[in-house]
């Protein structure tokens, strides 16, 4: 029952700053409500007993990608001016879209068998992942870092180009 | 486990607590004290004391972005490094090495950003350059 709660409370805080996200006229308070997003996910990542996942949420989107798009939105030349592409417009289009994109989740909902599954019992996971990275996946494991590589090699590379010299 | 995530849960709830309630105390109080006294001076942001020189929405230079990038993809790495250290013990040389072949392509990467200078940080020269700009274009704006 406390569970349920909890479970409540997370998935409104997400829900609703996902909202504000999407909603906001200004694009730093959108920013700042993904923050809010993200924890509420780590929260839900922790009522799945998914307790490395919940820290590495918190860790690298919370301190490493929202970070960055905060970046994103102080680089941009002289923001109060332009006009920002978040405005609430075009409502005829976007009514149809959502319409049609609701029909669909709400049909793949309703056909989509949910297995149930009792409440997984929270025991720490590091432990667990450590080994399988090392063992059963240590494959996919190096090939994250190439993975990793690739991307800080091509993003840097593109974000070089503008640097004035 | 559940218990020490109540824990945590129990921190969260009273710094939530903490932080509305002394807003909310900080509004009541500047409700009950503040003079009613209008001057220009009150409206500009605060800056510790200092007058604002121009508006704070000005363009950062992108090298901060660069330098968050490399950040980002390094904090990626010590997270994969996390549950390697906690089983490290039990796994003995073998990890090490899987470890370390890990780490030597990501330390690629490094050397690629180093050696290509951007981990160099923007002269103060070209910084106070740039500032001096924007405080013109934001003075006239300001003195509007």
């Amino acid at each position: 029952m406390l569970l349920v709660i909890i479970f409540t409370i997370f998935a409104a805080i997400t829900i609703i700053s996902a909202g504000m996200v999407a909603f906001s006229q200004n694009i730093v308070y959108s920013a700042f409500s993904l923050l809010f997003t993200f924890f509420g996910i780590a929260g839900l990542y922790v009522l799945l007993a998914a307790d490395f996942l919940a820290a590495t949420q918190l860790l690298i989107y919370v301190g490493g990608i929202l970070v960055l798009l905060l970046f994103g939105v102080m680089l941009t030349h002289k923001i109060q001016e332009v006009n920002l592409s978040n405005e609430s417009m075009r409502l005829a289009p976007a009514a149809i879209v959502v319409l049609a994109f609701l029909g669909l989740l709400s049909i793949a909902i309703y056909r989509t068998q949910w297995p149930t599954v009792p409440v997984p019992e929270l025991t720490p996971t590091t432990a667990r992942i450590g080994t399988l990275f090392m063992t059963d996946y240590l494959l996919p494991f190096e090939i994250a870092s190439l993975v990793l590589l690739t991307a800080l090699v091509g993003a840097v590379f593109i974000a070089r180009g503008r640097v004035k010299k | 486990m559940l218990f020490d995530y109540v824990n945590v849960l129990v921190f969260m709830t009273v710094g939530v607590l903490f932080l509305v309630g002394s807003l909310l105390a900080a509004r009541l109080a500047s409700r009950l004290l503040h003079s009613r006294i209008h001057n220009l001076d009150k409206l500009t942001n605060y800056e510790c004391g200092e007058r604002p020189i121009g508006g704070t929405a000005i363009q950062f230079n992108i090298r901060f972005y660069v330098i968050a990038l490399i950040f980002v993809i390094f904090e990626v790495e010590v997270v994969f490094l996390y549950p390697w250290a906690v089983v490290f013990k039990d796994l003995g040389f073998f990890a090490f090495v899987e470890m370390s072949i890990f780490i030597l392509i990501l330390l690629v990467g490094l050397a690629y950003v180093w050696c290509k200078g951007d981990l160099e940080w923007v002269k103060p020269s070209e910084i106070s350059l740039a500032r001096e700009r924007s405080s013109q274009e934001h003075g006239e704006i300001l003195h509007r």
